[in-house]
């Protein structure tokens, strides 16, 4: 079909995974550049690349890597809720709580039975479906409140959800450490039971295949292949029989049932798909993270996944990828940036540096918007700066693109299909 | 000081606790109740839900801590008139500033959302919570900002011992109920509120704004300036968060003052709103004052070692949630009637 990229002469190559060649080629790209990325060490030295391949190389680095793997976290996490607010169209706040529900599930089955805290050194295999399953059906079970209520009750309904799991994770001090505590939570090494030997390490340094690989490259590698199975299978889901449902509940509910789509089953449903992302990804967090206070699971991660499906863009995939892409390395872009301010800002006496000192302060008596030093005076921390900016991205975007990123490629994509002309 | 020891052993007065839970309930349901009220008036009149009240609330409570004890405007100027009447300027003045801001918020954010999607407005304002509520901490920073409020600690005595009166009278006389000044000024302008709302909506502006909570198209055809109500709501929503904020900030409360901690607080108004109803003001009133004694009387009775800390704080949401598994609209809300 050369030269006709949009013909298609099947329903199956119509509603096929990747049904476009411009998303086989992304995909596909994309993929092949991810799985480069912790192979730096590899490459270094050849073709006159010093530090690793041109480009990417500066993201082998492990605090790139744990960035990268966060990412692929908050892209599963992302997805449920996607599943949830972008196809369903139900809003909710309390996705941090099912996180927190699958963590917990995860700490107990696989925590270390010696520990201080309640486990069952169970392996990997199983704790991981269970977290999910069990925060499904935590979701499941909340749902006919959650479906009795509409609309914007029902965003106050998820966000008691979350004070009242807040309560509980801060007393159930055997299963959650305590509020100011913690818990360790297991490393996500796969065992067939509980041998002393993993089958597969991920938490230690090694080399897989001849090429030696940080314990960080590993657990990217581990995300990584999570995060694409459960894109295939939120993909999958949009163009399935239960998908359609529950874009026609979002679009119209009214007509949906008219239309014969039991409207309860289906919100349930989508509970049930959403919670299950959400336990996963809480689990893989905690596990990720290693060990995590019970505060962590808090409004502001759910307000987080909100604005990772708002910027990326409703109800699409790769919406959430870049959702999630953006919302994790932001802050760390954010860092960078000042931290490159102050460089020159202190060292500089050029042009640029009397503009910048405008906005960083350097000394505890100087002016700045940014106020890197430590302890309290004029100025935002850079923590802060980030609160801040991710603030004004999700009041923007909503202004001025409410399709998010996904909506900017939308309409790049629309230009220049009709380029010259206008449309 | 031996003769005060005997005064206490030989009292017959035992300190009530069903009284303390009382005064202690009317305390957090004036706060709920003002949170509420606020909220309720910018929903109705501008259909917006607005969750960065709390974030408006702590910055109501630092902008007067900030005219009251940091800066001491106007009292800096006014040296030898009456305490209480210096607090009430820094209080009016705290206000009006607040008030500005939250006109300003509606001007910059929310008047481009008008007409979009209820639930992407909403969206909008946790996203000004983040903004607003940073930025105030920020200002607040680590200490605790107290409010400068002539109360201080000091009660008023109900059911009070006759003769106790040794020494230093708040220490040792004994009561069955101590009710702080705090408190009473709470009450006070909670019903001094809710009068003024109700005139309010007496007047020509809250008749215009009552229309255009009904309809904006129809209330624009009949010559309202509804962007001027949606500025109006949003001052008379900003005032009340921030009288809201001075609540929380008073001496009941820990810590006494506005801290990172207050917008956080200020959140379990949500509850109150949904209890009665999200678009009704005499609903907000009473589920504000129905979640306070709630609170109140679950951390006064439901102490059981196995319910763990804090119980109280989540008792409003444990509230809310029952209440919506009955009435999904709450108490006085309007039913959202499906019709095909």
């Amino acid at each position: 079909m050369r030269g006709r990229p949009l013909l298609y002469t099947s329903y199956e190559s119509d509603q096929a995974i990747l049904n476009t060649t411009t998303k086989k080629l992304a995909v596909g790209v994309l993929l092949f550049v991810l799985i480069l990325i912790p192979l730096q060490p590899f490459f270094a030295g050849q073709f006159g690349w010093e530090t690793g391949i041109w480009g990417i190389g500066f993201m082998g680095e492990d605090d790139w890597l744990r960035l990268l793997a966060t990412v692929a976290i908050f892209v599963i996490g992302g997805l449920g809720l996607n599943i949830l607010l972008g196809l369903a169209g139900q809003v909710s706040l309390g996705h941090a709580f099912f996180m927190g529900v699958g963590a917990y599930v995860a700490a107990v089955l696989g925590g270390d039975p010696e520990g201080v805290r309640l486990g069952f050194g169970l392996p990997i295999w199983i704790w991981l479906p269970a977290a999910g399953l069990v925060a499904a059906l935590i979701g499941v079970a909340f749902g006919p409140a959650a479906v009795r209520v509409r609309g914007l009750y029902l965003a106050f309904v998820t966000l008691g959800l979350v004070f009242v799991g807040d309560y509980v994770f801060r007393n159930a001090v055997s299963v959650t450490g305590g509020a100011e505590v913690g818990r360790t939570f297991p490393p996500l090494d796969v065992r067939l039971w509980k041998e002393e030997e993993p089958l597969i390490s991920f938490s230690t340094d090694g080399s897989w295949f001849g090429v030696d690989l940080t314990s960080e490259a590993k657990t990217f590698y581990f995300m990584l292949v999570a995060a694409v199975v459960f894109m295939i299978l939120a993909r999958n889901l949009q163009r399935t029989r239960v998908g359609r449902a529950f874009q026609s509940i979002r679009d119209r509910d009214i007509a949906a049932e008219i239309m014969g789509v039991d409207e309860v089953g289906y919100k349930l449903r989508a509970f049930g798909i959403s919670s299950f992302y959400a336990g996963v990804s809480g689990a893989l967090l905690a596990s990720f993270v290693g060990s995590v206070i019970p505060s962590r699971w808090d409004l502001f991660l759910s307000v987080e996944f909100i604005a990772i499906v708002l910027i990326g863009g409703a109800g699409t995939v790769s919406g959430v990828v870049l959702g999630s892409a953006f919302v994790i390395l932001l802050p760390r872009l954010v860092r960078d940036l000042t931290v490159w301010m102050q460089e020159v800002v202190t060292t500089g006496d050029s042009f640029m540096a009397s503009i910048l000192d405008i906005f960083i302060a350097t000394e505890s008596t100087d002016f700045g918007l940014v106020n890197t030093l430590p302890g309290v005076g004029p100025g935002l921390s850079v923590f802060q700066l980030n609160q801040v900016i991710y603030g004004l991205l999700i009041i923007l975007f909503l202004i001025f693109e409410p399709l998010g990123l996904y909506g900017i490629w939308i309409r790049i994509r629309n230009y220049w299909k009709g380029w010259p002309f206008t449309y | 000081m031996p003769d005060i020891l005997i005064l206490a052993q030989e009292s017959t007065i035992v300190p009530s606790e069903f009284g303390r839970m009382v005064v202690n309930g009317l305390s957090l349901g004036a706060i709920y109740a003002v949170l509420a009220l606020g909220f309720v008036i910018i929903f109705k009149a501008t259909q917006v839900l607005n969750f960065a009240h709390g974030a408006l609330a702590a910055l109501g409570a630092f902008l007067i801590a900030y005219f009251a004890t940091i800066i001491n405007v106007p009292g800096r100027w006014m040296e030898g008139s009456p305490v209480w009447l210096q607090w009430m300027l820094s209080v009016i003045f705290a206000l009006i500033l607040a008030a500005g801001i939250g006109m300003l918020l509606e001007r910059l954010f929310l008047r481009p959302m008008v007409g979009e999607a209820l639930f992407a407005v909403a969206i909008v304002t946790l996203g000004i919570d983040i903004v607003v509520r940073t930025i105030t901490n920020d200002f607040i920073g680590l200490n605790t900002r107290p409010m400068g409020d002539p109360f201080g600690l000091k009660t008023v005595g109900i059911g009070c011992e006759n003769g106790s009166f040794v020494g230093n009278a708040d220490l040792v006389e004994l009561c069955s109920i101590r009710v702080p000044w705090t408190t009473v000024f709470q009450l006070i302008l909670t019903v001094v509120l809710v009068a003024a709302v109700a005139f309010f909506f007496r007047s020509r502006t809250g008749v215009a704004m009552r229309a255009t909570a009904w309809d904006q198209e129809v209330a624009r055809a009949q010559g309202i300036n509804v962007g001027r109500i949606f500025a109006l709501a949003w001052a008379i929503g900003a005032v009340m968060a921030a009288i809201g904020g001075l609540f929380i900030s008073m001496f009941p409360r820990r810590p006494g003052g506005v801290d990172q901690f207050t917008a956080f607080f200020a959140f379990r108004a949500f509850p109150a709103i949904i209890l009665g109803g999200l678009d009704s003001i005499p609903g907000a009133i009473v589920g504000g004052f129905a979640i306070g004694f709630a609170e109140s009387a679950a951390s006064t009775y439901l102490t059981f070692e196995w319910l763990g800390t804090g119980f109280g704080g989540v008792v409003p949401y444990v509230v809310m949630l029952l209440v919506l598994l009955i009435r999904p609209y709450g108490l006085f809300g309007t039913e959202e009637i499906r019709r095909v």
